[in-house]
């Protein structure tokens, strides 16, 4: 991908993904420079990153930034995305458009409730509704795979509304960036 | 060992090398916390037995327990049976013409159980002779002698208790079975751990079969009792594994995209059903383990899992919500004749299938409280066995009469059983741990 084409790329991105973002902005941003092995750890510079930039890998761990949101949360026996968690779908699909080499995870999770092997299917339907938001945003299916987990690995162990709510969830996990 | 690390101790690699290798071999025979048995409900009525400690003399074998202890602790679990205490004896007959009859019916007991070692010319075998007398009729039921050995002194005395059970009840004993549950140790910490456990009918003598920081799913015994297949998350993703308890042995079975779940042996064992995302979405699957070979039972867009299969082996239960809630449908072995089972309620998963009689096990319920059921397919009733809330994982004793199964408390998961008519109920709980998914073996031969 030569520089012209790449400018164009972030460009149309902008452009497309302006709209999910609060601060719009009238001037493409400057081309981000080549994706860097960050850490996650390390400190953000928000003064010098456009949260709105799905294509800036710094932006995934920009807590301004809607890429620093990796869960997605489901109703009870329910697989399809609510509509307020769709940006953050849209924005990641729009990070994997960016950066080709970046490959994700969708684990699939579900709450204790009914049998175990029944919610194992649950976590991936879950998974697989995300992937394919994510495809529709125009993600490539070789840079996603969806594992489930079913209702095995719990982030809250109270059996209550208020914790099952929070177990039912894809997780976004970056294996590469 | 000892000895030997300490001989070695002035090379730091090679002590590192022998404590990596007593970890590696300790594993497969670490011995976990034992499970304790509270009954619940009671049973009005209970028969009263006695079962008078058996006669070793000054043999040079001895049981590790009590062979009377564990007989009478198996009877008195079933529900059916109320042991009189040892203490409460008058005397301690070993062979039937050694009983006084009006003794025992002052105790106002109805069976008396005697037994006594006879050792073998090595010493270290021999023969248990036992006994069941009517205390009414004064008849002698039942006189029988039973090969044992070193280790195998608390199977014998599971398998005499199935013989009385048997003899009083008119259906076969469950006693001489095991049971495999997984079990969490740390539950939600960064240290959590899966464990794969085997243990007696009585809770006794757990093993930890595997243990792993990802999650273990699923066991389901082969109908021999010797292998498991199991779901383990070792890598990342879901495998499906198949594993000889004794021998420690494993195979890989369904690995690759998706998941590879919810194996089932088929009655003859040659056959494991299982339900794999492979196509893109949960079907059911079945493998011809010598062969290999695979055919796909279902094929929608539906989540199918959970299959079970039928006493003859022809049909195979499952779990699936192709109606937009979870129920249980029956296929036929060749993949054709579709239909649905279950029609009471808004939630039944997870089928298991009564060895005996071939009534059906499940989860039954919605929202928030789910129990378990049994349903009589030909009188289309459905009775409710458990209280709930989030019972699961029902799993038929091999004589029917019993169903373990997982329940919450708490933050923590425990198991329970409870009888077919729903009359008699307990906990297997341990002192400190989160135990789910148990599963009954098929009686030890």
């Amino acid at each position: 991908m030569n520089f012209v084409s790449k400018i164009f790329l972030v460009a149309a991105l902008a452009l497309l993904l302006g709209a999910c973002a609060s601060d719009t902005r009238e001037v493409p941003p400057e081309p981000a420079p080549e994706p860097q092995p960050t850490e996650p750890s390390d400190p953000v510079d928000v003064d010098r990153v456009d949260p709105a930039d799905f294509a800036d890998s710094r932006n995934l761990d920009n807590p301004d930034s809607t890429l620093s949101q990796r869960e997605i949360y489901f109703e009870f026996d329910r697989s399809d995305v609510r509509p307020e968690y769709v940006p953050i779908v849209r924005a990641h699909a729009a990070y994997l458009r960016a950066n080709s080499s970046a490959r994700m995870l969708l684990e699939g999770h579900a709450d204790e409730r009914g049998s175990r092997e029944y919610n194992l299917g649950l976590g991936e339907r879950r998974g697989n509704s995300v992937l394919d938001l994510m495809l529709a945003e125009g993600a490539s299916s070789r840079q996603i795979e969806v594992v489930s987990y079913g209702e095995e690995r719990p982030v809250c162990r109270q059996s209550s509304e208020s914790c099952w709510e929070r177990n039912r969830r894809v997780e976004i996990v970056y294996t590469a960036r | 060992m000892f000895l030997r690390e300490k001989s070695y101790s002035n090379s730091a690699m090679t002590a590192i090398k022998s404590l990596l290798l007593l970890v590696i071999c300790v594993l497969p025979l670490a011995v976990s916390a034992q499970l304790r048995i509270e009954i619940v409900d009671g049973v009005e009525g209970a028969l009263p037995v006695a079962v008078v400690p058996f006669d070793f003399g000054t043999a040079e074998l001895q049981p590790e327990t009590p062979l009377h202890e564990v007989i009478a602790d198996d009877l008195r679990r079933s529900g059916l049976f109320d042991p009189l205490p040892v203490g409460d004896m008058v005397d301690r007959p070993t062979r039937p013409p050694e009983t006084r009859f009006g003794t025992w019916r002052l105790l106002k007991v109805d069976y008396v159980a005697m037994g006594r070692w006879i050792p073998g010319g090595d010493g270290m075998s021999g023969e248990i002779e036992y006994h069941l007398v009517a205390v009414h009729s004064g008849r002698t039921l039942f006189s029988r002698a039973i090969a044992a050995g070193p280790g195998a002194f608390r199977l014998r005395a599971h398998q005499i208790a199935d013989d009385i059970y048997e003899e009083l009840t008119g259906a076969p004993g469950a006693f001489a079975s095991r049971m495999a549950y997984v079990q969490v140790l740390q539950p939600g910490t960064d240290d959590e751990q899966f464990e794969l456990i085997v243990a007696d009918s009585d809770g006794h003598n757990p093993q930890t079969i595997v243990r792993h920081r990802q999650p273990i799913m699923s066991p389901n015994w082969g109908p021999e009792g010797r292998r498991l297949a199991y779901v383990s998350f070792a890598t990342g993703r879901s495998n499906v594994i198949i594993q000889d308890i004794f021998s420690g042995q494993r195979e890989i079975i369904a690995e690759g995209r998706g998941i590879n779940g919810a194996p089932a042996f088929s009655p003859d064992g040659r056959l494991l059903a299982m339900s794999l995302s492979r196509s893109g979405n949960s079907e059911i699957w079945v493998r011809t383990l010598e062969t290999g070979r695979m055919e796909q039972l279902t094929n929608h867009w539906a989540i199918d899992t959970e299959p079970a299969w039928s006493r003859d082996g022809r049909h195979v239960f499952f779990t699936s919500d192709r109606a937009g809630r979870p129920q249980i449908y029956r296929v036929r072995r060749d993949g054709t004749n579709i239909e649905r089972i279950t029609h009471e309620g808004d939630y039944n998963s997870k089928a298991s299938v009564d060895p005996h009689s071939g009534l059906l096990a499940m989860v039954h319920g919605g929202d928030a409280n789910f129990r378990i059921a049994v349903l009589d397919r030909e009188s289309e009733r459905l009775r409710v066995l458990s209280p709930g809330r989030m019972d699961e994982s029902p799993s038929f004793a091999p004589n029917g009469r019993m169903i373990l199964y997982a329940a919450r408390e708490g933050e923590r998961g425990v198991l329970a059983a409870v009888s077919v008519d729903g009359s008699f109920r307990q906990r297997l709980v341990l002192s400190d741990g989160d135990v789910r998914e148990p599963a009954w073996s098929p009686l030890i031969q």
